[in-house]
């Protein structure tokens, strides 16, 4: 087989990975060296855009998609018919060191179906990273999928040469791990991220040991192969980014693969449901929501129709209207429609005058959805605020929201 | 009227000069008229400075930085709008950048955000074409920038390819490296660049192989990569047909899958191991526990560990944040102090088994980190039956308890550590033989004490409590 149909094959096989991020590594630069190439400077580069809306910031690819392991999520699994095809490490090495040098990539994302054993493939894919470290200088991001049956010292290995580590926990639950993929198990997941958390740590607090996947760990589910409601969705991932540090809980939307097993339900990928989790997540992480507070009808699930927060708002209008001259970061961090930035905007600004409703428009909020929520020196909302028709009046129409469907 | 002529679009030394001359003449901004020489005099001799005004002042240093980003804007208003914001922090408005709802501090972030943009998307869509000469090869790039860009952007071409020699041409201005001097000269057209690259076709082939048709996201692609970049970018020529064949892609898949008939299962390596001594068998065992709820948010079991033949086993609380992560008792901070105070008591780790009464770590989340949560009754209760395994197992002369949940889980009452600790007492052992328990404090309770003096008495007094230990033991 030649290399391009490889690559055809190979990346194909790795497009069901949502994680392409290239941000947050340790400063590296060529400059004056004599030999090899690359740079990372903490911000990611996404050098394209695929009509799927994803960037492309990595050769993200498998080393092989032929797969001992059968789970049925993955089109790579052991009874799948897919055509299967194995890169040698001079290959990817070869293409990696290829696309940089004409700036298309930031560097490599290397996985891979496990064959043989989990060992035998951990040690294949670490050492594409040790070659292109240490045979040619490669300074550029590299991401290694690792295998959570492998050996820890293969992981420690791995942590020495890659930016980022990640082990995939695929389901947001054990049992839904059971089920579609009898092969691999939660607590041995856990256990490797445990073990990746300590080293990350470890390397970080001590600025002499040898470096460890500086830009830390990262995870993925799948969304929607099983019937995990978000609040168990929610409840794992604020755990993985509590227990291990993770720097992104990636939620995957469950898209038709080809050669599908019949167990899995053959319907468009749930992109809306994944964008509000995004979404929610977002509100832990960034504006100070805890998971428990979050609006979830009976059987666990948020409203797909407006984002989390809004709902939120919604819910607790007694908390309203916040006062845009008077309320703590906080609060406006829960008025819906105000950003991070917007917020700190604001702050600055209501150092020197009054605000007014046009300086929040000046800070290009969205007033139709902010208005209701708020006191500015000229604005009261009224009984808009306490009106039943307030959802109505700021959720999007049902047409607007086919883009995600 | 005053007439500043600048040498080029970003001669940032003649602007910075002329902004001070400016000010501390007293100009004011609308008697100033900016302007840049013809593009056709670009390396003429620059004209006679006007001598400079004596004396300085200060601005804040983020609106020099903010100068320095905006004055590459392709906006031939931008040199009055800077000086105009100079002159206002001068003229006493110090904090004029925190005033973000003033048009003219917004007008000039504004620019300053689209020359990020563009300097970033330079370094995002920027594409070499290889070029092998006899001298050796070449990397051109043809980029069409929005703004002033290319002299401020290109040092970060030469930290990335420092070893490559390579040129990025561009309408406006050109950038040379060739491994050791970075050069700039005038624009160029695209006919300089050579129209293919021999890994280019690769490049498109894996643009559309890692595109998912299932999420077809066309908005959010041209918001990122505006159509503007494409007529440059080599991968962009798939994207009507990938746009085109997408939903058909899917509905094949969706509609009709073809199952693939299942394939004799075949069962992976992950043998179940088995034998050992019972110890480690009930270790096994424990990992799969759920007695209790503390399994589901923690990493795993922790379980007791040392030789199957100690004579002394401690017993502490449950494992922390470290001992939950890496799998095994006394590693975190008080595991630490423990090994400390038993190696100044003379008592070998090695010699001891350790264990908790509670075997998954509990804990509240507070944001990044997990706050220790003592367990409840429930759970002692409910962990107390691998204790017992443990303490069957290995029939101890000694056991020593350290603190109160400790103390309850070994005998089964409430204990006032400071009325009981320090001697030895009859603790009856599964088959009713007679063995020794010992009460001591737990190591994170000296780490808890808040001052230093305390702290020192608190310790010396559980070193003499571990000597007791060795003594009782001997």
């Amino acid at each position: 087989m030649d290399l391009l149909k490889k690559l055809e094959i190979l990346a194909d096989a790795a497009k069901y990975d949502a994680s392409c991020a290239s941000s947050g590594t340790a400063t590296r630069s060529s400059l004056g060296e004599t030999t090899g190439v690359g740079s990372t400077e903490g911000m990611g580069i996404c050098h394209a855009y695929a009509p799927d809306g994803r960037c492309i910031s990595l050769l993200k690819i498998l080393l092989t998609n032929s797969c001992i392991y059968d789970c049925l999520y993955c089109i790579n699994r052991r009874s799948s018919n897919v055509q299967r095809a194995r890169f040698t490490v001079d290959e990817v090495v070869t293409l990696t060191l290829g696309f940089y040098r004409r700036n298309c990539i930031e560097g490599l994302f290397l996985s891979s179906g496990i064959i043989r054993s989990p060992d035998y493939t951990m040690e294949q894919v670490v050492r594409v990273a040790k070659t292109l470290r240490e045979e040619h200088g490669f300074r550029g991001y590299i991401h290694l999928k690792t295998i959570p049956d492998a050996s820890p010292e293969l992981l420690l290995e791995a942590g020495l040469y890659a930016d980022r580590l990640s082990i995939n926990v695929e389901m947001p639950t054990e049992d839904g791990l059971a089920r579609l993929a009898p092969e691999k198990d939660m607590p041995s997941i856990r256990r490797s991220m445990g073990r990746m958390r300590l080293r990350i740590d470890e390397a970080k607090a001590e600025k002499k040991s040898p470096r460890f996947a500086p830009a830390g760990q990262s995870t993925q589910m799948i969304i929607g192969a099983d019937d995990s409601s978000d609040r168990k969705i929610l409840a794992l991932s604020t755990n993985l980014y509590g227990n291990y540090g993770l720097r992104r809980v990636y939620f995957s939307a469950f898209s038709p693969i080809p050669d599908a097993s019949a167990i899995l339900p053959p319907r468009k990928a749930p992109l809306l449901r994944e964008h509000r989790l995004y979404q929610a997540d977002w509100l832990m992480r960034f504006y100070e929501f805890r998971a428990d507070e979050l609006a979830l009808d009976g059987a666990g699930n948020m409203d797909l129709s407006m984002d989390p927060k809004l709902a939120w708002a919604l819910q607790h209008r007694e908390q309203f209207p916040m006062d845009v001259n008077t309320a703590t970061r906080e609060q406006l961090l829960r008025v819906p429609g105000m950003g991070v930035k917007s917020v700190d905007k604001l702050l600055q600004a209501r150092r020197h005058r009054r605000l007014r409703m046009d300086d929040l428009a000046r800070l290009r909020m969205p007033m139709a959805k902010v208005a209701p929520f708020v006191v500015a020196q000229d604005h009261q909302p009224g009984g808009l605020l306490d009106s039943a028709r307030l959802a109505q009046r700021l959720v999007p129409k049902a047409a607007q929201l086919d883009m995600f469907a | 009227m005053r007439s500043i002529v600048l040498a080029h679009e970003v001669d940032w030394g003649a602007w910075r000069a002329a902004a001070r001359m400016l000010t501390l003449a007293d100009v004011a901004p609308e008697d100033v008229v900016w302007s840049v020489r013809n593009a056709s005099d670009l390396f003429a001799e620059p004209e006679e400075e006007a001598a400079a005004p004596t004396g300085s002042f200060t601005v804040p240093r983020a609106l020099v930085s903010l100068a320095e980003t905006v004055i590459q804007a392709n906006d031939p208003e931008r040199f009055a709008l800077l000086y105009r914001l100079i002159w206002r922090a001068h003229r006493g408005e110090k904090h004029i950048l925190e005033m973000t709802t003033d048009p003219e501090v917004q007008r000039t972030q504004r620019l300053a955000q689209a020359v990020r943009r563009d300097t970033h998307k330079m370094r995002a869509f920027v594409r070499f074409r290889e070029v092998v000469e006899p001298e050796g090869t070449r990397y051109v790039s043809w980029f069409e920038p929005d703004h002033y860009i290319v002299e401020a952007n290109a040092p970060f071409f030469t930290r990335r390819f420092a070893t490559m020699t390579w040129s990025i041409l561009t309408p406006y201005r050109s950038a040379h490296w060739d491994g050791e001097e970075l050069r700039f000269n005038v624009g160029a057209s695209p006919a300089d660049v050579p129209d293919d690259d021999r890994l280019e076709a690769y490049w498109r082939a894996y643009y559309s192989s890692i595109f998912n048709p299932a999420r077809l996201k066309i908005g959010a692609m041209r918001a990122e990569m505006p159509q503007k970049y494409w007529r440059n970018l080599p991968e962009a020529a798939a994207i009507p047909e990938l746009i085109r064949t997408a939903s058909g892609r899917v509905d094949s898949m969706v509609e009709q899958p073809v199952f693939s008939s299942p394939r004799p299962a075949r069962v992976v390596a992950s043998t179940p191991v088995e034998g050992g001594t019972a110890l480690q068998q009930a270790a096994r065992d424990a990992a799969e526990c759920r007695r209790c709820p503390l399994w589901e948010p923690a990493t795993q079991v922790v379980f007791g560990e040392g030789p199957p033949d100690a004579r002394i086993m401690l017993v502490g609380e449950q494992p922390g944040d470290q001992e939950d992560l890496a799998g095994r008792p006394f590693v975190g901070p008080a595991g630490q102090l423990l090994d400390r105070a038993m190696a100044e008591a003379g008592l070998d780790r090695q010699t001891v088994y350790l264990t908790n009464s509670v075997k998954h770590f509990k804990f509240v989340p507070r944001g990044k980190r997990r706050i220790h949560e003592k367990p409840g009754t429930g759970e002692i209760n409910a962990c107390r039956f691998w204790l017992d395994l443990e303490r069957a197992e290995l029939k101890p002369a000694l056991t020593v308890m350290l603190g109160v949940t400790a103390a309850r889980a070994v005998l089964g009452r409430a204990v006032t550590i400071s009325r009981e600790r320090s001697q030895p007492m009859p603790l009856p052992d599964a088959a009713g033989g007679n063995t020794t328990g010992f009460i001591t404090v737990h190591p994170s309770y000296l780490l808890r004490l808040p001052d230093e003096e305390a702290k020192t008495r608190e310790y010396a007094a559980f070193v003499e409590d571990l000597r007791r230990v060795v003594a009782l033991a001997a």
